[in-house]
């Protein structure tokens, strides 16, 4: 048990702001707030040296319930200010999360490139098959026979596959993770951030409102049975054939990761003076 | 979840045993101010109340076993691994079972859930203790517990038990029933 042992200087409640979140009461993102800030705390990382940064939706409010940088940005462009906030300030841990939405439909080519880029940040999804904010519209990860009064009979169309187009683009690491372990899903995120490169977390995360069936993932989430592996076949055969229930690390790479090769030839002043009116 | 995330660990000595209490009672009061302030957000005052006096009773508890083992209110306490079987600490409410319109039984309910599993925990390492000295504190805790449990029960003997249709909202957030 010593091992365990949480230094105390930081403790998870160090990294949550004074806001209080407004999600509907037994929303998954309660869970993957507090796996967050955990994880942050497990870290031991000064709240000023992290940024998240999110797109739109309700999980997208996550930052404000920080007390690192934040920003709330654009609908499905937060990997695309998350990349170039990395880029521009190595020194800075950089989490980025939103939904299935914001990331895997309006956000989707921004994901490819991100994961092909393959940038030193991590990326959390916080899935839940649906678009919450806007009452419950069907999402890229939406099952096709989900039957709602906007889809009728469901959409019919296949969902997407995060995971394994995540592995295929190039993410160096990727792991699901479920909100209903909180603690879980921080030691997970944790191992995200310390990996070198884009790190990729799914956490199942449940709408209770709009999808009150996704209760029962808790009877149904496990942790994976078997060790992480580097290689990326046996990676995509393990995401391919599982259910979508284990959780766990599935693939931690050492792909290359992006560097900037060039230093920055003007300041931002500079860049500013261009834009004056 | 299934299979059980952990196997619990046998504490070994009076130490580690109260370090694991401490860190279930802590889950517990977060998750309890967590709760509380849910059901402000939404402005179900009665629950959030309901919960934030839950959170300042697992809040003695605490007191209580940083009084008795002499430890600094900052004691460290283990993460999260190796000491529950669930993803969850015992005593602590599941988030998803919150609704925005439950009543204070309904809340109450949850709490004896809690208090029960908490009992059953302590319980089981009675049973499985490694000495009689651990065996005496696990003893105790579980007393506790049980003391607990008779207070939700009696707490919910005064409360309204809900309609039928304490759900029913003529102005409901989802339309696609
Ligand atoms: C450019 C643009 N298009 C559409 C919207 C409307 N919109 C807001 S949130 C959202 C989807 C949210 O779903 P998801 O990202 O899954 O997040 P959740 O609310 O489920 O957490 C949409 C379509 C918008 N805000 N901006
Ligand atoms: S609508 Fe769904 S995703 Fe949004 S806060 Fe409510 S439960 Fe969470």
């Amino acid at each position: 048990m010593n091992d365990m042992a949480e230094s105390a200087a930081l403790a998870a409640a160090d990294y949550k702001s004074g806001y209080k979140p407004v999600w509907c009461p037994g929303c998954g993102d309660y869970g993957v707030l507090g796996a967050v800030t955990r994880a942050l705390a497990i870290l031991q990382r000064p709240p000023h040296e992290v940024a998240v940064v999110s797109g739109i939706g309700c999980s997208s409010r996550i930052p404000a319930y920080t007390s690192c940088y934040g920003f709330h940005g654009v609908h499905g462009r937060a990997l695309a200010a998350g990349t170039g906030l990395k880029v521009a300030r190595p020194d800075l841990t950089v989490i980025v999360a939103g939904g299935d939405g914001d990331g895997y439909s309006i956000g989707g080519n921004h994901f490819l490139h991100a994961c092909r880029r393959n940038v030193d940040l991590t990326y959390i999804v916080m899935d839940n098959h649906v678009y919450g904010m806007t009452k419950g519209q069907a999402s890229p990860t939406t099952e096709p026979d989900w039957d709602s009064k906007l889809a009728p009979g469901g959409t019919g169309v296949r969902s997407f596959h995060p995971l394994v187009i995540a592995l295929a683009a190039g993410a160096n690491f990727i792991a699901r993770a479920f909100s209903g372990d909180s603690g879980g899903a921080a030691e997970i995120i944790a191992q995200a951030i310390r990996h070198p490169g884009f790190s990729f977390v799914e956490v199942m995360s449940p709408c209770v409102t709009f999808r009150p069936e996704q209760k029962d993932w808790k009877q149904s989430v496990r942790r994976t049975g078997v060790p992480e592996t580097g290689d990326p076949a046996q990676a995509a055969r393990r995401i391919m054939t599982d259910d979508g229930f284990n959780i766990g690390v599935l693939y931690a790479g050492d792909r290359p990761v992006y560097a900037r090769e060039r230093a920055a030839t003007v300041t931002p002043a500079e860049l500013e003076a261009e834009f004056a009116l | 979840m299934n299979p059980p995330i952990q196997t619990p660990s046998r504490p070994e000595t009076l130490e580690e045993l109260m370090l694991q209490a401490l860190a279930m009672e802590r889950e517990a009061v977060e998750r309890y101010s967590e709760l509380a302030d849910m059901m402000q957000a939404h402005n179900n005052r009665d629950v959030a109340e309901l919960f934030h006096k839950m959170a300042g009773y697992e809040q003695h508890h605490v007191d209580h076993i940083l009084k008795d083992m002499s430890w600094p209110a900052d004691k460290a306490t283990p993460r999260y691994a190796g000491v529950w079987t669930a993803p969850d600490g015992p005593e602590v409410v599941p988030i998803e079972e919150m609704h925005y319109l439950m009543q204070p039984w309904h809340a109450l309910q949850l709490a004896l859930a809690a208090e029960q599993r908490a009992h059953d925990f302590f319980d089981a390492l009675v049973r499985n203790a490694a000495n009689d000295t651990i065996r005496r504190a696990a003893e105790e805790m579980r007393a506790e517990e049980a003391e607990h449990i008779e207070l939700v029960r009696a707490w919910m003997e005064k409360v309204p038990q809900p309609d039928s249709d304490w759900a029913a909202d003529p102005d409901p957030p989802r339309y696609i029933d």
